[in-house]
Formats: structure tokens, sequence, C-alpha cells
């Protein structure tokens, strides 16, 4: 059955399989960047985490042969640029958000350098699990091919909501992320947490940036990624700092990007080029929607930079 | 506003203060200085696990960026958008914006002055230059004015979105280029159609440097006196000091606000004018070139000065000249200046702190 044949259907169907497939490095940016605002900082480095994830997860897989050490690799690659971003944050009158500029730039540097040899050759990518298969439709089948790190995504989510509410750690990182004065009276250390929140959102950011060179679209090369990592940021301000919600609008935002190729592929191919800007244009209208000057988002930590 | 500000002229007066003074400027030279040896330790250790030589690398990025007249006017050629759109980046901030969409403003700006270039072709080179620079600023500043206006109103943080702004007008620039606005005749490489010989902004007389080096450096001194010396750029300090006591003293700060974007960007926008009219002809994919940011980097090195600004660009262009033959020579990927400019950027951030710390710069006089 060709991508024709089914119309506006296969449209939709497209965009949704676009949804699942395109939606899992937001959802694991989105989680890490949740957590490290929830703790009070922001970091607009994840884009570079992102790409570095990307390169070293595709290196290792290349040449290891396993693409879940690949996986590991990414995600402790990130750990360490995280834990880089809390430490020089963690410096007095530093600022987060320039900090998270610079750590962009030196993420993609890195890992342009460094991936250079991988832009060739072919690694193993990440077995995907076939929910399809009861449909005759090749594109339902195509589209219900969901990746392993998808579902450790939306396990992550509901984790993430349980942790933040019932376990010690949640508590603290909210604690310290909401008023950092409470935190120190109660005899934490402010930049511990923080950092550690910094790293471990490292952590996931790079896993995700494996998802996409591992997975989808499956290569390595510099263009690879296209803003996922900041765009995350915004995602975040939209769910509200919520790792559920964080799950709906990574869902979301992976159907408006898979907008434009399944247009594509029923031949509305006039405007490609606006309709791959429609993730952007959606974060931009998200935050139109939901920032006000007169008062503090609902929800948001009382000592994140980025609200005030 | 009463006598309790203390001007810098009144103070300046006595030999002690005169000394603070130099004190002040010797810790905004020193620091950034020292943060940049140390960004050359650091890169130098990376150049040394992956099994180069340091001191070559450098010797080459000094011949490639400032050892020759050649190498020179190479760099100069590669700073002129670098100080254009750090502007874009130093003037939002003296508002306290931090502002990264330069890119964006400068493919807009580029394809507007590429349209006003085409459609008065034949009129006389002075007027047609002209317009496409009012087109390219206008364009250019507009956009980055939407960060401003976006910030004023709906509170939403200027950095995210002007950044999105940028993905989007790199969207809108392929979607025009390709689509639209394509010349018929570029097979291989779309753009737009060719704003004619005659109206080309020529070379600086005797040198391989076109004019978009003078119209930055001259911005920058212009952006200088009026951050400096004028009612505007005091008022636009204080917003960026305190947007609170900005509007208890009267201010109107959404005005600044928007002004300082708008200028910004218009800066931006005249990059991509000068990299049209004066290197490529038309608009095509060469102008998202990445200079939006790297004038970033420029921007927050020179602590958004912007007489700092100049030098600065004049530097990291000519570590950008010189990635060609660090290519050639020792077969580094073009992504080692990538790589250096990131380094580069932390430890300048990370020297933010010592401003105030370091006895030996602060003020003695009383």
């Amino acid at each position: 059955m060709d991508a024709g044949a089914l119309g506006w259907w296969g449209v939709l169907i497209a965009v949704f399989g676009g949804a699942i497939r395109v939606s899992t490095p937001f959802l694991f940016v989105s989680l890490g960047e949740c957590l490290t605002e929830r703790s009070g900082r922001i970091n607009l480095g994840l884009e570079g985490i992102l790409v570095m994830g990307a390169m070293s997860g595709y290196g290792v897989a290349y040449l290891s042969g396993s693409p879940w050490l690949g996986v590991l690799v990414a995600g402790i690659a990130g750990l360490l640029l995280g834990s880089l971003h809390g430490a020089v944050c963690s410096l007095t009158r530093v600022n987060d958000i320039a900090v998270g500029i610079g750590l962009m730039l030196l993420g993609t540097g890195f890992a342009f350098y460094l991936g250079k040899p991988f832009v060739q050759p072919k690694a193993p990518t990440l077995p995907a699990i076939h929910l399809g298969d009861w449909a005759s439709s090749a594109q339902v089948q195509s589209a219900l091919q969901v990746n392993v790190l998808f579902i450790v995504g939306v396990a992550l989510a509901f984790a993430m909501h349980w942790a933040f509410r019932n376990t010690r750690w949640g508590l603290v990182v909210r604690m310290v992320g909401d008023s950092s004065d409470a935190a120190r009276a109660m005899g934490y250390s402010v930049n511990r947490v923080r950092i550690l929140a910094t790293a471990a959102g490292g952590f996931l950011a790079g896993v995700g940036g494996s998802f996409l060179s591992l997975y989808y679209p499956g290569s390595w090369n510099e263009g690879l990624s296209s803003g996922q990592g900041l765009m995350a940021v915004a995602l975040v301000i939209f769910a509200r700092w919520q790792p559920l919600n964080c799950f709906y609008a990574a869902l979301l935002f992976g159907g408006a990007g898979a907008l434009g190729p399944a247009l594509q592929s029923v031949g509305i191919t006039g405007g490609y080029y606006l309709f791959s800007a429609a993730p952007y244009v959606l974060t931009l209208a998200i935050m139109i929607a939901t920032c006000s000057t007169r008062r503090n988002l609902a929800g948001a930590p009382g000592e994140l930079s980025v609200t005030r | 506003m009463d006598g309790s500000i203390t001007l810098p002229s009144a103070t300046a007066r006595t030999p002690s203060a005169a000394l603070d003074r130099v004190r002040q400027a010797a810790e905004a030279i020193c620091i950034p200085v020292v943060a940049l040896l140390a960004a050359m330790i650091v890169f130098g250790v990376f150049m040394l696990l992956v099994g180069k030589n340091p001191f070559e690398v450098y010797a080459l990025i000094y011949k490639g960026g400032f050892s020759s007249a050649f190498a020179w006017q190479n760099t100069m050629q590669r700073a002129a958008p670098l100080i254009l759109t750090a502007l874009c980046v130093a003037l939002p901030a003296q508002a306290g914006l931090i502002v990264i969409g330069a890119e964006g403003a400068l493919v807009l700006g580029g394809l507007a002055a590429a349209v006003a270039g085409h459609a008065l072709a034949g009129g006389s080179p002075v007027s047609v230059q002209i317009a496409m620079a009012a087109a390219a600023m206008v364009v250019g500043g507009g956009w980055i004015a939407i960060a401003g206006v976006l910030r004023h109103y709906r509170g939403v943080n200027e950095t995210i979105s002007s950044l999105l702004l940028t993905y989007i007008a790199i969207a809108l620039f392929n979607h025009f280029v390709e689509g639209p606005l394509r010349d018929p005749a570029s097979l291989n490489k779309p753009s737009t159609p060719p704003i004619g010989e005659a109206s080309m902004v020529g070379h600086l007389p005797g040198m391989d440097v076109h004019w978009g080096l003078v119209y930055g450096v001259v911005l920058c001194v212009c952006a200088y006196f009026l951050v400096r010396y004028t009612i505007f750029g005091f008022a636009l300090r204080i917003v960026g000091g305190n947007v609170r006591a900005a509007r208890l003293a009267g201010l109107s700060v959404g005005r600044l606000v928007l002004l300082s974007c708008f200028l910004g960007g218009a800066a931006a926008g005249l990059a991509g004018m000068a990299e049209v009219a004066a290197v490529h002809g038309s608009a095509n994919a060469s102008l998202i070139a990445g200079y939006g940011y790297a004038g970033i980097l420029v921007s927050f090195i020179a602590r958004h000065n912007p007489i700092a600004i100049t030098p600065v660009a004049l530097l990291v262009g000519g570590i950008a000249a010189s990635g060609g033959l660090l290519q050639r020579r020792l077969g580094l990927p073009d992504a080692t200046v990538l790589v250096l400019q990131g380094i580069a950027f932390m430890l300048i951030l990370a020297g933010e702190t010592l401003y105030g710390r370091l006895r030996i710069f602060q003020p003695r006089a009383h």
C-alpha cells in the first residue's frame, strides 16, 4: 500500500507514528531539564549535551558493536558535561543562562571534532518492538514500531512524577529549587544538590541524544540535532515542571516535527521549510500563551532565573 | 535622580581616584586575558591528548590569522560580520537582556537586502546600497524587536524566544530562497536573483577587505557613545541594573527594551547586507555560516562593552581564519576552532566570579 492511498488518514497515522518516534529525544531531554530546573537552575547547554551524546553513543556503538553500550556512554558523556555546567554555575556571580550558551558551543565543538571519523561508518542501531503486526497496513505497522528507549522514557516520567512527591531526594530537590534559604536552614548544601541534579539531567539528555544517532534518524552527522535540546527548555515551561506533562508535551512536539514529512508523503511539498518550522512556532506560541509579566508561572520553582 | 548618584567625572579629580579608574580598567582587561591564557592551556592539553603538538597549532593560528598583511586581511574580512552580530548581543545586554538571535536577524537582513538590491537594480549604486542597508536594518531590527516585545508584554524569556526566532528565520529564509524568490538561473545552489555587479559594495582602497568592517567599527564607536554618554544609554543601564528602580524613576522600560533590541537587530541585519552586497552578490545558504553564534562569544568576551568588541572580533576572526591552514597542515577538522571557542567561552564565564574579589584591582580612595 503506497503512502498516498490512505489520504488524510495516512497523514494522521504518519503524524502519530512520527510523534512516538520523534518524541523520544524530547522526552529524555525534557525530563533531564525538568530535574535540573526543579533544583533551581536552568541548563541551556542541553543542546550541546544532546549532540555530544549522539556522537559518543554512535561512536561507541560502532567501535564495540553494542548499541546499548553506546547509550550508556552517551549518558556518561552527558553526565560529565552536566557536572561541568553545575560546577561552573556554583561559582558566585556566574550566570547560568550564559554558561548554558557556552556549554552548547563546547558540546557541539567536541562532538563535531571527535565525531569526524564516524560520519561515514554504519553503527548497529537499537532494536524496535513491533506492536503493529496485527495490522494489515504497512503504514500502521511502521507507525507502531516502538523503541525500547521510548518505553523507558515513559516509565521514567511516571517514576519521576512519583519520586518528586514521595521520596526524600525528590523533596530535597524541590526544596532547593523553591527556596535556597530554607534548604540552607535545613542543613542541605544547595550547590551540591544542584550539581547533582544538573549532572543527572545531563545523563538523561545524553541518552536522548544517543536515540537520535542510534535509532531515528539513525546515523551521525553534524546536522543531526535541530535544536531539540533548546526546545526542551521551552517544553518544560509548557509542562509546568511536571514530569507527566513533559511526556504529553513531548508527544505534541514530536507530532509537530513529523507534520512536514507526513504532508510531503501525500504530495504537499510546497511549504516544506515552513512546515519544518512548525515545532519552533508551536514552542513560541505556547510560551506567548503561558507566560505572563504580572505573576510567576504556576508551578515554577521559586529560584529559577528564567521565570523572573 | 538627585545628587545621590555619583558620576565618574566627579570622583576622578583626586590622583588616588584616578588610580582607582586605572585599577578598574586593569581588572576589566586582566581577567579576560588570564581566562584566555587558561583556555589556551586547556586547549593545548586537549591537542596533546589527540596527539598534536599544541605549539605547532598555536604557531599555525598565528601564521594563518596575524602574521602577514594577507593574513590580517583575511582576519578582518571574517571579523566584519562578527563585530555587527556582537552588537546584537551587546546592546540588549545593556538593558539586562541576553539575546542570542543574531543569526536570524543576519539571515533575514541579508534576504531583505538582496530583494531590495534586485528590485532597484540599475539605480545609482549609492542609493541602491542605502536602500539595501535600510531594508536589512529594518528587517533585522524588527526581528529582534519581536523578542523584546515578547519579553516586555508577555514576560517570555528573551534568550529562548530569540533562539526559537532564529530557527524560524532560517526556515523562512530557506523557504523563500528555494521557493518564491529563487532565481531560476541558480541551478546547483539556490539563490535569489543577483543584485548586479554595479550595486556591489566594493573593497577598502588598496585592501582585500570589504566596507562591512568599517560599518562595524563605526557602529561600535557610535554604540559606545550612545551607551556611555547619552541619557538614553544611562537609562538603558539603569534598566539593566534594576528594572524596579528604573520603573520607580519613571523610565519607560518597555520603550528602552524595545529600542535596544531593535538597534541590536539592525546591526545584525546590516551584517547580512554586507555579506550579500560585498561578498555573495545574492542571498543563498552561504549566509547561514554561524556568524550570529560567534558574535555571542565576541560580545561576552568583550563584556558587552562596544569599544572592546572590535579587538575581540579581530581575535576570534583571526582564529577562524586560521582554520583552513590547520586543516591543510595538521589534518585537524574544521570543528577545531569550535572547540577552542567553546573552551574559551566557558573559562571567560567562569572568570566572571573573580570580578571584585582580587584586592589588587579594588578601589582604595574614599
